[in-house]
């Protein structure tokens, strides 16, 4: 099963690679990485999206405990929390395909930020399952180059009771 | 104190940690990153700085030292070809969880990464095998940062802690603060084990039929033998060590069931695979203990008490996991227990398979086999030697014939395995025991792979027994060649090869004697037990194409134990 892990992380020097090489080490997979700062100056958040069974989710959150660098570990599998990706996909501009690509970026709620002749790129933001959305239906118009940024991820306010490995995202 | 007074330069402050850490040896090799804190050292006298030949053999002694004494071993040593000659000491001491520090000199800071002379990124080449390590950008975090190094090797799970001292920085000065406490919020080892998962281990093994301990090298790391001794006594529990556990419980107590594992003792494997109660302490289900994990004490409701959670579920699941220091667990549980279980009848049933299979080798065709080596090593030395061993058949002989007294005697390479630990780890652990004899056993091929460091030994005249078990073959390689690899004995021969080791030993300065006859091993043993105020060199010529039984195939159940060579016909 997909996991989306949220990491604490020391803001200095090797904590990264710190775990990046774990991962690699033992044989983790990892679907996406994402780190930024957060509301602490001298500590990033790392949002790994990982996949496996629950004894492998169970040593990946240990490992990462492990490590010296690791402030916090969280599992969002069994949280309410909210997933937001950022993708920016540029597009071939065939005749007429320009207004058909406005239209489906307006339907996702996406933005065009660059135009030429021959291309436009576009921005979409959203949960990871409406970029894929959005991907799917613009394949067809023949997808340059695509950049996501990998998934951010924070916990909602509140959380309802849940029964545990339910994922829940919104 | 005037605030200028307390201004110092890196090299100062660097040593100034030490005598604070209480470092009294420090094992290593000088290089031109490092020349600064050579400067220093020459005038240094609180500590006592060990010449290696090789970097590799500081790692070794240094684990050697804290594998015998419980405390920190130091390393110090050069940039580029310097710190990569530690690689395979800080593998071997992170996979057996030894605490060191490894100070490597580093190009200075404005060059790092411009490919410069003597550069190398050991942050980057062993970030996968330490248990942290830093680099040392400022001055003004030297002191803080050697400290939280020492507090990380030696804390929770012990292990290697590496500190790249840039040469600027090391020639930089700065006030000196030293941090009288340690905060990492990220690092907080669990100590104290939870109640209610101790009350329900106390449960478990109160109303066990056929409970065992599985006892690892974790309980000798957290000083928990006599809590652990205690706990078996009273509770009359059989005890079964993995390689790095010997001597966590006396191998002599009827209790002792020796070794589980691939060259495990029948009995013990026997017990393993009939427990309804298997106790982890402080072990971590490695593979060589294990066999096929679907097999391992198939029957048995599985306790695992270790310091590292990671460990827990890792390779078996278990059904009560306590995390936690596994001495003041094991205290708790025994201070827990309401009356003993009932064992009388499952220790008889161990000790008919004891009499069923029990240890025994060829002894009476004249010829000398290691078996009976060890033997005599352990009847003059009655179990309270410190017995370092190599890596391959004699390891594996020694482990099974040697009964060790007390924890910290058996220093041995287990997780990597690594052939060479032998001779160096014995020069570093006689730096700390002084009153026991130190003996180093090797087999000829790793004995090799480290013999520049004879010179060290000669040098500072340490008093360690070298003992070399010579087969002229890669022994335990011989032995898979033989039973798995259709008897290709594919570059294991080294009886056309091997130097004279008699002659090695003397141009080293070391008084050295050779034998291959069975009744000259008494004299030759007294011989090197006599001398007590340098090192000596004993090598004894076995025969060449033994094999060390019994022998669990790798990734095989206890069922397919191959207990005999000639006739190895699968036991149970
Ligand atoms: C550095 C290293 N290289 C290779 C091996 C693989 N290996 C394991 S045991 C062994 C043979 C050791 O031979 P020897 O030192 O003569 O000991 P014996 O088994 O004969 O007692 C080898 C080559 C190893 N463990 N370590
Ligand atoms: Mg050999």
């Amino acid at each position: 099963m997909k996991h989306t892990i949220s990491v604490l992380v020391e803001n200095h020097f090797g904590a990264f690679d710190r775990v990046a090489t774990m991962f690699s080490g033992k044989g983790f997979n990892i679907r996406s990485i994402s780190i930024g700062e957060t509301e602490i100056v001298d500590i990033s958040r790392m949002t790994i999206v990982t996949e496996g069974d629950d004894q492998i989710i169970d040593q990946v959150v240990k490992q990462l405990n492990r490590l010296i660098d690791t402030i916090k570990v969280v599992d969002l599998a069994n949280t309410y929390h909210v997933e937001r990706e950022l993708a920016l996909i540029s597009l071939s501009l065939h005749k007429g395909s320009m207004e058909q690509i406005k239209n489906i970026c307006d339907i996702f709620r996406g933005n065009v930020v660059d135009i030429t002749n021959k291309s436009m790129m576009i921005e979409v933001t959203g949960p990871p399952d409406k970029i894929d959305a959005a991907v799917n239906v613009l394949a067809p118009f023949g997808i340059k180059e695509m950049a996501r940024s990998g998934i951010v991820a924070l916990k909602r306010g509140e959380q309802l009771k849940i029964q545990k490995k339910d994922n829940i995202t919104t | 104190m005037k605030k200028s007074e307390n201004i110092l330069g890196g090299a100062e402050i660097f040593f100034e940690c030490l005598r604070r850490e209480k470092v009294e040896h420090i094992f290593g090799y000088p290089g031109g990153a490092v020349l600064k804190i050579y400067e220093h050292l020459h005038d240094v006298n609180f500590l006592q700085h060990i010449l290696v030949r090789h970097e590799q053999g500081a790692v070794h002694a240094a684990e050697g030292y804290a594998k015998a004494s419980g405390k920190v071993g130091v390393v110090l040593v050069t940039s580029g070809p310097g710190a990569t000659n530690t690689v395979t000491g800080i593998a071997d001491a992170y996979m057996d969880s030894v605490p060191i520090v490894i100070f490597t000199g580093q190009v200075p800071s404005h060059l790092i990464g411009n490919d410069a002379f003597q550069e190398a990124d050991i942050v980057g080449i062993t970030r996968p095998i330490t248990k942290h390590s830093f680099l040392v950008r400022d001055v003004n975090d030297l002191a803080a940062t050697i400290r939280k190094a020492f507090y990380i090797a030696s804390t929770g799970r012990p292990g290697p802690v590496l500190v790249d001292l840039p040469k600027d920085v090391i020639a930089s000065k700065c006030e000196f603060i030293y941090p009288e406490d340690v905060e990492i919020r990220g690092y907080k080892p669990t100590y104290k084990g939870h109640v209610n998962q101790i009350k329900k281990v106390v449960e478990v093994i109160a109303a066990a039929k056929r409970p065992l301990l599985y006892v690892g090298g974790g309980v000798i790391m957290s000083g928990g033998s006599q809590e652990l001794a205690f706990f078996a006594r009273e509770n009359k529990l059989p005890v079964a060590m993995t390689l790095q556990g010997l001597g966590a419980f006396p191998g002599t107590d009827s209790l002792s069931v020796g070794m589980l594992g691939m060259h495990g003792t029948y009995w013990a494997n026997r017990a393993v695979d009939t427990c309804d109660v298997l106790v982890s302490l402080g072990a971590r289900f490695d593979d060589r203990v294990t066999g096929k994990v679907e097999t391992f004490a198939k029957n048995a409701y599985k306790i695992h008490v270790d310091i590292d959670p990671t460990c827990i579920d890792k390779n078996v699941v278990v059904d009560l996991p306590i995390v936690g220091d596994v001495k003041h667990i094991i205290a708790e549980i025994a201070s827990e227990m309401p009356n003993p279980p009932d064992t009388e009848e499952w220790l008889s049933q161990i000790n008919e398979w004891r009499e069923e299979c029990p240890l025994v080798y060829e002894d009476n065709d004249g010829r000398l086999r290691t078996e009976f080596v060890i033997e005599k090593i352990y009847e003059k030395t009655k179990g309270e030697a410190v017995i370092v061993t190599d890596v391959g058949q004699h390891q594996m002989w020694t482990a099974q014939f040697y009964r060790y007294n007390h924890p910290r005697s058996n220093l041995t390479s287990g997780g990597l395995g690594t052939m060479g630990f032998s001779l160096p780890a014995a020069i570093g652990a006689s730096f700390a025991v002084k009153n026991r004899p130190i003996i180093s056993i090797s087999g000829d091929g790793g004995f090799q792979m480290n013999i520049q460091e004879l010179i060290t030994a000669a040098a500072n005249k340490v008093p360690v027994k070298f003992i070399i078990i010579n087969n002229s073959f890669l022994g335990m390689v011989r032995q898979w060649q033989e039973l798995f690899h259709a008897e290709k004995y594919s570059f294991t021969d080294l009886s056309a090869s091997n130097p004279d080791f008699v002659k090695v030993g003397e141009a080293f300065g070391i008084e050295s004697y050779s034998t291959d006859n069975p009744k000259e091993v008494d004299s030759l043993l007294d011989k090197a037990f006599s001398v007590n105020d340098r090192p000596i060199l004993l090598e004894f010529k076995v025969v060449k194409a033994d094999m060390v039984f019994p022998m669990v195939p790798s990734g095989g159940s206890i069922s397919e134990m191959i207990v005999k060579r000639l006739n190895p016909k699968r036991m149970i």
